[in-house]
């Protein structure tokens, strides 16, 4: 059984790791490293003169990128063997998992871990305002068990019982709030901004897909071990 | 009644293992996307940005 999720989980995590990566360096990198150069000081945004569009030419940084590589396949092992875990205790309760359903898993898994808590804390750029980092992990870690406990009893509840506490927790974290600062004063342009975090946002959304998907597909090919 | 109590068995070791494999998994994202230790912050800094995470 151990045996079984776990590897389910390491094929799994790590091919979604990996897309994760790649999507991440192709899409999201680009806007990042240009931020770096307003959070530095090498570019100045003003907000009548404007600044480019498109930041100086991609430079591949070989340390830098291994090890984006290296710790976005060791997060989605993580989620591999939390979201394995999840489909072993439902199939435990009769539930039947296919690759198909799978996909509806990594769906729930993205709104949980990205979706849900980047309602109140957008994934940011460097250089960007933010509030205490102790207190908006708290309100991240909060929000994403919330969250998923909520689609979990959406999915598996019985009775509309379940449904109406489900809904509280969905709702619980943005009625609380996510913790902001006092003041923004990032000079990162708002339109870079925007892009960044919506990007993240996709290909955090295409590496659940595949990670719920090839869970699945692994949790069943594994299966009598 | 004998069947009964291996199953229960049987149940709960599987569930004590699903727990076991959570709780994996959570301590490496954790490791991973959240402790502040400067080196580990400094290595994971782009993915933990990409990923959402709060971070610095």
């Amino acid at each position: 059984m151990l045996y079984r999720l776990v590897t389910s989980a390491l094929f799994a995590g790590f091919a979604a790791g990996l897309i994760a990566a790649l999507l991440q360096l192709a899409f999201v990198q680009p806007h990042l490293l240009h931020a770096e150069m307003f959070e530095s000081g090498a570019l100045t945004h003003s907000v009548t003169a404007g600044s480019l569009t498109h930041g100086p030419a991609y430079e591949f940084d070989a340390m830098r990128d291994v090890l984006s590589v290296l710790f976005s396949a060791l997060i989605y092992v993580g989620y591999g063997l939390m979201l394995v875990a999840g489909m072993a205790f439902a199939s435990e309760r009769g539930h039947v998992i296919t690759a198909r359903s799978g996909i509806i898993w990594g769906l729930a898994g993205f709104i949980a871990v990205h979706f849900a808590p980047a309602i109140g804390l957008p994934p940011e750029l460097p250089g960007s305002s933010a509030a205490d980092v102790g207190a908006r992990q708290i309100w991240w870690f909060s929000t994403v068990g919330a969250t998923a406990l909520a689609l979990w009893l959406i999915a598996f509840g019985r009775s509309m019982i379940s449904w109406g506490v489900a809904a509280v927790l969905l709702a619980a974290p943005h009625i609380i709030g996510a913790p902001h600062p006092e003041k923004f004063h990032g000079g990162v342009p708002p339109e870079l901004a925007g892009l960044f975090a919506s990007n993240a946002m996709g290909v955090g959304m295409a590496a659940w897909v595949v990670l719920g998907l090839l869970a699945a597909h692994f949790w069943n090919q594994e299966e009598g071990i | 009644m004998n069947t009964q109590v291996k199953t229960q068995a049987r149940v709960n070791t599987s569930t004590a293992q699903i727990v076991f494999a959570a709780l994996i998994g959570l301590t490496i994202m954790i490791v991973a996307g959240h402790l502040q230790a400067a080196t580990l912050h400094d290595a994971a800094h782009d993915t933990r940005h990409a990923t959402g995470f709060p971070c610095h």
